[in-house]
């Protein structure tokens, strides 16, 4: 079976955010890059599919050179090769404008399935999965908390508000990764893989190279026109520690009624 | 020069951070607190690939490089310190010295377990009546028909009382002296080994040291490592790099220590101000700092050394670079801690607080693997030598 990872590289999540003088962009000097954490969990889903049917992983990324080193972590991991678009076009292009290179890359390796995170940790569009699904015109599974497939169909557990839902569709498909670390667990990147993923190939593409008009796909549809921190929470209410315990339990009753005005 | 690190070094790093931030952080208190070693931690590192990082591909390991291993000791230092030492104790100390000397049956036959963590490895040198001056020890081993009888005590032996394979000196020649030593692989099972007791330390909980006792035990003729009586260039051969792996594990927990500091000292305020505020934390702080980029160049710089270097031992640039590196390494830990104590006031005092725990820690880095006052020494001896000889020569 051969699966696509589309893998995106995103400040780690510890990072200390600054927004730039623009008022719509991030300072992205010295940010730590880490691959998007729920990517990582695509990574981790589409090795267990390798483990279970054999075939390969390909891990595919839109950004500039810095990506290398996120792809390269995935082939630590395990996966196979690595598609890197590195295109000046993209720059300030959007989410459309990116499946559309993605979509291309897909094409070229023809996979029998598609895996990515439902969203990125840094802008959280969600838009990057639906959208390449679109575009190549597969079906797409969403938000899946596990994943199982016989090599003809995928079926993805995905928790709905009181219980979970079953979703089953044919192959090719575009399945989005939700849930957290606890529940995918990803593998670690061992050594023996770190000393093999430099030997393991990289391809780097120009929009060009993927049959994609630069100019399409590098036109923003969709602007960011601001970006804000969120405002800064005021300080908490320390109730009087001189009071006794029924005293304070009044108190509190009385500050949570009143003033946070929630029961 | 260049100060970057290659791609593999720096993916190792981030791997065995995550690694450790993820698996022994949450236990790293039940460690220190009962003085208890995760039984499933050997298997832990396997999985990931670390324990062999030095060792050749055909026995499991990777072929990687000394800075590598110091990496993977640094990063596991800053989560837990007592495991890291117990890993080099295992990888570096005994593994990687049976990898640099053992003939190629007994390189088959021991290392692909211990890099699997099969079985587990520990270096037995020290005894009761010879710590600083190795070369007196005491234990002594007979040959006998096609074994060699072990008879002796051995003291403070990181991993002992688990040790599964234990890479042993003992006395062949008394009468030589230091020329005749020799190198011995133990196993456990063997008849006449036994582990006396595991020792209550203050720092590195979790790490078991223990005495062991060899009476009359029954070494087979081929489980001596190198030839007879060349047993000091085996444990000279190794001591360099042991070093040097070793101080990594320094640098970490002083970076540990300065994290923690300049963490509290922003949050904590006191005279209605952050203590970071205050010109003498700043002080502090800065100097943390500095002394901890300090070492950690000086000691990175050893370790790309013993990746060019054919050879260490007596007389090379390699000996004085890694007793320095551990000397400095492992004094500015403890002062970098002691000094993150005081920046947390009562607070880390408290067992608490981790502080004082980094601070227990440390302090064992400036006895194992030689005291400072022994790697003063050797530096001295290492840097007056030339000077002596062309005055001797006048
Ligand atoms: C937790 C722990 C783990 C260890 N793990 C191992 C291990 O795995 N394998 C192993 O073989 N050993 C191990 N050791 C032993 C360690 O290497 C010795 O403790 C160390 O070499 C010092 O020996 P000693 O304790 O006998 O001290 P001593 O040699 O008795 O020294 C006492 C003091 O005298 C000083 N001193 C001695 N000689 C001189 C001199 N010529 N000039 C100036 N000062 C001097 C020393 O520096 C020290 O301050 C471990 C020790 C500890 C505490």
């Amino acid at each position: 079976m051969n699966v696509a990872v589309l893998l995106k590289q995103t400040p780690d999540t510890e990072s200390v955010i600054r927004i730039a003088s623009d008022g719509k962009s991030v300072v992205t000097d010295d940010l730590k890059w880490v691959v998007n954490p729920y990517d990582e969990f695509a990574v981790e889903a589409a090795l267990r599919l390798k483990e279970k049917h054999g075939g390969s992983v390909t891990v595919i990324s839109c950004g500039p050179q810095r990506v290398v080193e996120s792809i390269r972590t995935a082939l630590a991991m395990g996966a196979d090769t690595g598609v890197l678009i590195d295109d000046p076009a993209l720059e300030g292009s959007d989410s459309l404008g990116v499946a559309m290179a993605l979509a291309a890359a897909v094409k070229e390796i023809n996979p029998d399935v598609v895996l990515c995170g439902s969203r990125a940790v840094d802008y959280d569009m969600a838009q990057r999965g639906p959208m390449v699904a679109e575009l190549l015109g597969w079906p797409h599974l969403a938000m899946a908390v596990s994943m199982e497939s016989d090599g003809k169909t995928v079926t993805i557990d995905r928790p709905i508000e009181g219980g979970k839902v079953v979703l089953e569709s044919s192959l090719p498909a575009v399945v989005t990764f939700g849930g957290s670390h606890a529940v995918w667990n990803p593998r670690y990147a061992s050594l023996p893989g770190i000393m093999k993923a430099k030997k393991k190939p990289l391809a780097v593409k120009k929009l060009a190279d993927l049959g994609v008009d630069g100019s399409q796909a590098g036109t923003a549809r969709v602007t960011m026109t601001s970006l804000e921190m969120p405002v800064a929470r005021a300080a908490g209410k320390v109730i009087d520690g001189g009071l006794d315990t029924a005293g304070k339990a009044t108190e509190l009753v009385r500050a949570l009624h009143e003033e946070a005005k929630v029961i | 020069m260049d100060f970057q690190l290659s791609d593999e070094q720096r993916m190792i790093k981030e791997t065995v951070y995550k690694w450790s931030v993820n698996e022994l952080a949450p236990i790293q208190e039940k460690i220190d607190a009962e003085d208890w070693f995760p039984p499933d931690f050997f298997r832990k590192c396997a999985e990931i690939g670390i324990l062999g990082i030095t060792m050749g591909e055909q026995y499991g390991g990777l072929d990687g490089d000394v800075l590598m291993q110091t990496l993977a000791i640094e990063e596991m230092s800053r989560i837990c310190p007592a495991l890291a030492m117990s890993y080099g104790a295992h990888s570096n100390l005994c593994a990687n010295n049976i990898h640099k000397n053992a003939n190629e049956a007994l390189k088959k036959k021991y290392l692909p377990p211990l890099i699997a963590g099969e079985k587990i490895g520990a270096l037995g040198l020290t005894e009761p009546n010879a710590g600083s001056d190795a070369m007196s020890l005491r234990t002594r081993a007979v040959k006998r028909k096609d074994k060699y009888i072990l008879t002796g005590t051995k003291m403070f032996i990181t991993n002992g009382p688990m040790a599964d394979t234990i890479l042993v000196y003992a006395k062949t020649a008394p009468e030589k002296g230091a020329k005749g030593i020799s190198a011995f692989i133990v196993e456990k099972d063997f008849p006449g080994y036994s582990v006396a007791r595991k020792l209550n330390k203050c720092g590195m909980r979790g790490s078991p040291t223990g005495e062991l006792i060899f009476e009359e035990c029954e070494v087979p003729q081929e489980n001596l490592v190198g030839e007879e009586n060349n047993g000091v260039n085996v444990m000279t051969s190794g001591l360099d790099i042991e070093r040097i792996v070793l101080a990594g594990g320094s640098v970490g927990m002083a970076r540990q220590a300065l994290d923690y500091s300049i963490r509290y000292s922003v949050e904590r305020e006191q005279f209605g101000q952050a203590i970071a505020k205050f010109e003498m934390i700043q002080q502090k702080l800065a100097d943390m700092f500095a002394r901890t980029e300090a070492a950690r160049l000086l000691v990175y710089r050893a370790a790309d050394a013993a990746r060019k270097a054919s050879r260490g031992g007596k007389g090379t640039e390699l000996t004085r670079l890694a007793a320095a590196a551990i000397l400095f390494a492992a004094e500015t830990a403890t002062w970098v801690c002691d000094q993150a104590i005081q920046i947390h006031g009562g607070y880390g005092y408290c067992l608490e607080f981790p502080v004082q725990k980094l601070w227990r820690d440390a302090k064992l880095y400036e006895i194992g693997a030689g005291t400072s006052e022994i790697r003063r020494m050797i530096i001295a001896r290492e840097i007056t030598a030339e000077a002596f000889a062309r005055k001797n020569a006048r």
